[in-house]
């Protein structure tokens, strides 16, 4: 990996080395991170596995059933005893925080709360299969609900979890060799600055010395 | 307060309107796309879509992937279902694990 393009030099080793422990710091943290959202995708994908499993057979009965009606009834019959339904749902969405994803709590509340209450028509003109459907739809509709959470936050988890992988591996791979290897660099070069200055004391220290003794040679009587 | 919206073709989506989620019939197919813009517009927290539809507009139910708001849930119409919405998660899974651990068995 290449080293970076510093100057050797004591201060921008401190700096160096600072950026380093603050790296291996937010590796770790990522890591356990990314760990522990792995653990929750799972657990949640496992659990939308399920109750789309569910849903999905459920839907598909329940438009059976309408398809059965719609070839009993007239269509204007059918159209009229659906199309203005008694029942109205409203949310709530809250949102939990789930390892710093946001994800969506849903609340129903529905205006009329008796069970019996959802026909939206008489029962003289429709058939029983038509009322089959729609108790069997506002059953469901709970766990339509939590279908539509839970399939959220499994692909904000998704993403998040991307997000958090590739920052571990751009920390680990690339951010944390390159500083690694710029701080041996430098630490390298300062010691070869230290043994090359220290040679050349050494080197001038010897000259004075033979100049000194050269000195003593010629001028035997001095002090 | 938010409110709940299914889309898809009138056969498949009757029954939604009789519990009371507002329905958003759409028979013909290159109308889906605007209908879908105008749905998300209108602040609508949940969509469900018929697969059929889901199919035509994925591109655009990616990109509400990413965010908190509206959550698009595909589910089986009355003809021409394609499994979309167990391929939708199982892309999840590959985007975040890697490779199908879930759904492949």
């Amino acid at each position: 990996m290449a080293v970076m393009n510093v100057n050797p030099t004591r201060m921008e080793l401190t700096r160096l080395k600072k950026q380093l422990n603050t790296a291996l710091k937010g590796h770790k943290l990522l890591k356990d991170k990314r760990d522990e959202l792995m653990r929750q995708f799972l657990d949640t994908i496992r659990e939308t596995k399920e109750l789309r499993e569910r849903v999905e057979s459920a839907i598909r009965g329940i438009n059976a059933a309408f398809v059965t009606a719609s070839s009993v009834m007239s269509k204007e019959a059918l159209d009229t005893a659906l199309l203005y339904p008694k029942q109205e749902v409203y949310l709530e969405q809250s949102t939990r925080n789930i390892m710093s994803v946001d994800i969506p709590v849903y609340k129903a509340e529905t205006r009329t709360s008796e069970k019996s209450d959802i026909f939206s028509y008489g029962f003289a003109s429709t058939s029983f299969e038509l009322d089959d459907a729609v108790e069997g739809l506002s059953e469901l509709l709970p766990d339509m609900l939590l279908l539509a959470e839970k399939e959220k936050a499994v692909k904000l988890m998704a993403d998040e979890i991307e997000k958090t992988r590739r920052r571990v591996n751009a920390l680990e791979h690339v951010l944390i060799p390159r500083y690694t290897e710029t701080i041996h660099f430098i630490a390298m070069k300062l010691e070869e600055n230290d043994r090359s200055s220290r040679a050349r004391l050494m080197k001038v220290k010897d000259m004075m010395v033979t100049k000194q003794i050269e000195y003593k040679h010629t001028h035997p009587d001095a002090v | 307060m938010i409110k709940i919206a299914v889309m898809g073709d009138t056969e498949s989506i009757k029954g939604f309107a009789s519990v009371g989620l507002d329905i958003f019939p759409c028979d013909r197919e290159d109308e889906a796309s605007a209908l879908f813009k105008k749905i998300e517009n209108a602040g609508y927290g949940v969509i469900y879509i018929t697969e059929r539809l889901a199919e035509l507009l994925k591109k655009e139910i990616e990109k509400t992937d990413k965010q908190l708001s509206p959550s698009v849930v595909p589910i089986p119409g009355v003809s021409r279902n394609n499994g979309i919405g167990t391929d939708m998660l199982k892309a999840a899974v590959e985007k975040a694990v890697g490779s199908d651990i879930i759904f492949n068995k």
